[in-house]
This record gives structure tokens, C-alpha cells and sequence, in this order.
């Protein structure tokens, strides 16, 4: 049985990890081989790095950061953070990336996940989603780590972005990033029932309960944290194990 | 010996590349090469063919390089040496392909490359039919290849495809696994092999696949 994915996200900017473990005697905290290969070991489904670099000399970085992290983890990567064009997705396939996470380009020039599913398959186009709720039923999409409003509705824009060759979409409730309080169930739902490729869900983990609704509530075939796993605060094995309990297939 | 990764501008070579080199450490004196030069390939003594994206760019790609199928099939067919393809590589080793337009394969195993149907009724899983088939998943094996020793009956490998091998002869499917229907995800016959899984993307076990391969006398 297909089994529910389970991706730690870690934060990079100028080449160091930023947002990562920080609980276990690991030599250099900052540096995202180490926590690459601590995720590794440990069981994690897919790794994903977040890119938050500003400057492109540190965006240059990033390269040799990814390709150090693929000549020693054998498992699927996918990096996101300022990829503009099909050069930068190029450069970090060949760097070692297997999948390339996709959010403003896409919003600039929707027709840029076409090209770029054409060219290297959707199989590694991943479009990052990030939803704010504006009223009751309407979710919009925010760039710019939610700063900035685009006016695009957010489920219509998730279908759009899979018919144009998306073959993931990674989902990140702005309103709850960062509250520890849950996934947005119900944006996660309605994006999961909406499109037919998998749904990342992310944004708001703060413990395997919140994981087990993502999955059982939310319809989604992954689930992202960041912050429940850098400080230590549950393993990749007990959040695989509770969901396991649950009768949620995970691979242990 | 020599060990080739064909290079037709598909895919993610750096990473099948490493993890040979990973998984021939105990071995001794293997040589892995990238290349598409038919020189290359003839003193090769084992053929490896990834892929990734569609079955008719693949194949696209495979063309583009003048004398490369040709060669392939001298090393392959004719001298019989041990051959892996990977993902789109295995898809390639059918008779046709039917993504995007009905495109000819290799057609060394007898069948066709379908999409996988989301409305069949074996459903699988929490969530509902995602295509791609994306993730890990158990592969039932269904013989006891000396590419699966120590490789316990479902394992866990990874998967990303949408599209699957429907073989002519059942004696050519190795393993099967459950997406929503009973899907192929190792195909063999004498010297050749293929796996629809990434086993450069599945951790410890996906190594022991490959250094099995590295091992691998048919």
C-alpha cells in the first residue's frame, strides 16, 4: 500500500540551515548536510530545503549545498525559494534536486509551470500554494511569505496549476504557518478533493494529531513540519508510529 | 568491470551516479561511466537506462543520438550483457508507449506502457486516486531473482510515475505493486531488468537493489 509521506522541512539561507534541528550534538547545526543526513537515517519520506536566500551569490551556494546533500542521501529532495526560471530549475536538477518547489514565478507567469513541466516532466514540478482565508469561504493566494496579496482564489488556482502540468502541490496555510495550532483542514480538503495530483499539506504542525487530521480530514498524501522535529519535539519514528496506531499506512 | 549510465539529456544522472558508486563499495574494481558514445557503451560489461518525463521524449532522446539504439541493442540483444532500466528507462523496454502519442519502444519485453487508471475499483490507501503514483510503496515480489537477496518481500521502495508496463507474459513480471490495481514494478528477462521504482532514491534498500545489480552474473 502506497504509504503517507513524511517531509521535514529545513530552512537555508546563504548555504546554513536557519530553521533546523537544533536539540541533538550535531557538530554543525548549521549545516544542512549534517541535518540531511540525521533526516536520513532517521526514516524521513522525502527531504524538502527551503531556500530564503536574498543575495544571488548566496543563491549560488545553494547548488553546492544541494549537490553535497544528493551525493549522500539517497532519498527524494525537493528545494523551493526564489526558482524565477527554467535556468535555476535546470541548474538544481543537475545539482541533485529531484523535485523544484515553484510559488511567485508561478503567480508572475502561470504559464511558466507549463514550460517547465514540459521540459523536465511533472514529475519534479511542485507548485507551492500559500493561502490566506479573506472571508468564510474564500481562501486567496499571498506571495512573499503572505506579505503580499494577489487576489487569486486559491482552489481554482490549485486546479489551474495542476492542469498546466503541476505534479504536486504543496499547500501552506499562511494563517496558520508557524502557530503550532493545525493544518487549515478545511483548506486542505477542499484543495485535496480539487485536484487530482497529491497534496502536501503544510503549514501550522504542532503535533502527530495535527498530522493524523492532515491525513484522515485534510485528504492529504504528505505531510510537511518544520519546527515539531528541529527542536525535538517528536521523532520522525513516533509521528510514523502514532499514525501507524491510527491505521495510517507509513513506512517504519 | 565497466558499468554504463546512458546519458540521452534525461533525468537526473548525478544521483543514479552516486549511489553506484555508494552501492559498489564493497566491491572491487568497478568502473562507472556516464556516456551515450557507442565506444563507451561497447566496452561496457553492464548497461544501465534511466528516464525520466514521458515515454515519447525519452524515446525522442534515445533517437537523437546517432547509432545509440543500434548499439544498444548489439550490447544488449546481441551480446547479451546485463541491462537495468530505470522509470522510464523499464518503460522503454516495451513494445509501445501511449503517452502523449502511441510511440514505439525498444521492444524487448512484450507489452504496452498505459496510464494508470484512477477509477479502478481496487482502491488503496486514505486518500483518493492521486496520479502520479508518488511515494513509497511495498513491492511484492514474485520470484526469487538474485536481484531481490536480501531484499525481504515488502519492501519499501519509491515511486513516481503515471504511467505503468502492462507485460504480454506474466513469466516477464518479477514484482507487482498495489496502486488502486496490481501494477508492474520489476520486469525481467535473461540479461535484462528493469524496475519502475527509483532504486538511486530508496535509501538502504534501494542500494542493495543496485549493488545487487553490480553483482548481478545472469
Amino acid at each position: 500500500m502506497l504509504t503517507i509521506r513524511i517531509i521535514p522541512c529545513l530552512d537555508v539561507k546563504n548555504g546554513r540551515v536557519v530553521k533546523g534541528i537544533n536539540f541533538i550534538d550535531l557538530k554543525d547545526a548549521g549545516d544542512p548536510l549534517e541535518q540531511a543526513k540525521f533526516y536520513d537515517k532517521s526514516g524521513a519520506d522525502e527531504l524538502c530545503f527551503l531556500d530564503i536566500t536574498a543575495s544571488n551569490e548566496g543563491r549560488e551556494i545553494l547548488f553546492d549545498v544541494v549537490s553535497k546533500t544528493a551525493e549522500n542521501c539517497f532519498m527524494p529532495l525537493t528545494v523551493g525559494g526564489g526558482v524565477r526560471n527554467i535556468e535555476d530549475i535546470r541548474k538544481l536538477l543537475l545539482s541533485g534536486a529531484d523535485k523544484v518547489s515553484i510559488n511567485t514565478a508561478a503567480v508572475d507567469n502561470p504559464l511558466f509551470v507549463k514550460q517547465a513541466a514540459e521540459k523536465f516532466g511533472s514529475q519534479c514540478i511542485v507548485v507551492a500554494v500559500d493561502p490566506k482565508k479573506v472571508s468564510a469561504n474564500r481562501y486567496e493566494i499571498f506571495t512573499h511569505g503572505g506579505r503580499n496579496p494577489t487576489g487569486i482564489e486559491a482552489i481554482q488556482w490549485a486546479k489551474q496549476m495542476a492542469s498546466y502540468g503541476a505534479g504536486e502541490i504543496l499547500l501552506t496555510s499562511m494563517d496558520r504557518d508557524g502557530t503550532n495550532d493545525g493544518y487549515d483542514i478545511n483548506l486542505t480538503r477542499a484543495v485535496s478533493d480539487s485536484v487530482p495530483v497529491p497534496v502536501v499539506a503544510s503549514g501550522g504542525v504542532g503535533g502527530p494529531s495535527h498530522m493524523l487530521e492532515g491525513i484522515l480530514e485534510g485528504h492529504a498524501s504528505a505531510v510537511l513540519a518544520a519546527s515539531i522535529f528541529h527542536f525535538g519535539k517528536y521523532t520522525i519514528s513516533e509521528v510514523k508510529e502514532y499514525l501507524r496506531d491510527a491505521g495510517v499506512p507509513v513506512r517504519l | 568491470m565497466q558499468v554504463v549510465i546512458i546519458d540521452f539529456g534525461s533525468g537526473n544522472l548525478k544521483s543514479l551516479y552516486t549511489s553506484l558508486e555508494r552501492a559498489k563499495k564493497d566491491l572491487n574494481n568497478i568502473n562507472i561511466i556516464v556516456s551515450n558514445n557507442s565506444i563507451d557503451i561497447k566496452n561496457s560489461d553492464k548497461v544501465i537506462l534511466p528516464g525520466v518525463g514521458t515515454y515519447s521524449d525519452c524515446k525522442k532522446g534515445l533517437e537523437s543520438i546517432t547509432g545509440l539504439i543500434e548499439t544498444l541493442e548489439e550490447v544488449v540483444i546481441g551480446k547479451r550483457r546485463p541491462f537495468l532500466g530505470i522509470c522510464v528507462g523499464m518503460q522503454l523496454m516495451s513494445t509501445f508507449g501511449l503517452e502523449n502519442s502511441k510511440t514505439q519502444g525498444l521492444g524487448w519485453i512484450p507489452g504496452k506502457v498505459v496510464p494508470i487508471d484512477p477509477s479502478s475499483k481496487v482502491a488503496t490507501g486514505l486518500t483518493k486516486p492521486k496520479i502520479p503514483h508518488m511515494g513509497w510503496n511495498e513491492v511484492n515480489l514474485n520470484s526469487s531473482h538474485d536481484i531481490f537477496n536480501g531484499i525481504s518481500k515488502n519492501s519499501y521502495f519509491y515511486f513516481v510515475h503515471s504511467f505503468h508496463f502492462i507485460c504480454d507474459l506474466k513469466d516477464n513480471i518479477l514484482a507487482t505493486v498495489d496502486y488502486h490495481q496490481s501494477l508492474v514494478s520489476v520486469v525481467g528477462k535473461e540479461n535484462m531488468l528493469g524496475t519502475q521504482f527509483h532504486p538511486e532514491k530508496s535509501q538502504l534498500l534501494g542500494l542493495k537493489f543496485l549493488s545487487n545489480f553490480l553483482k548481478w552474473n545472469p
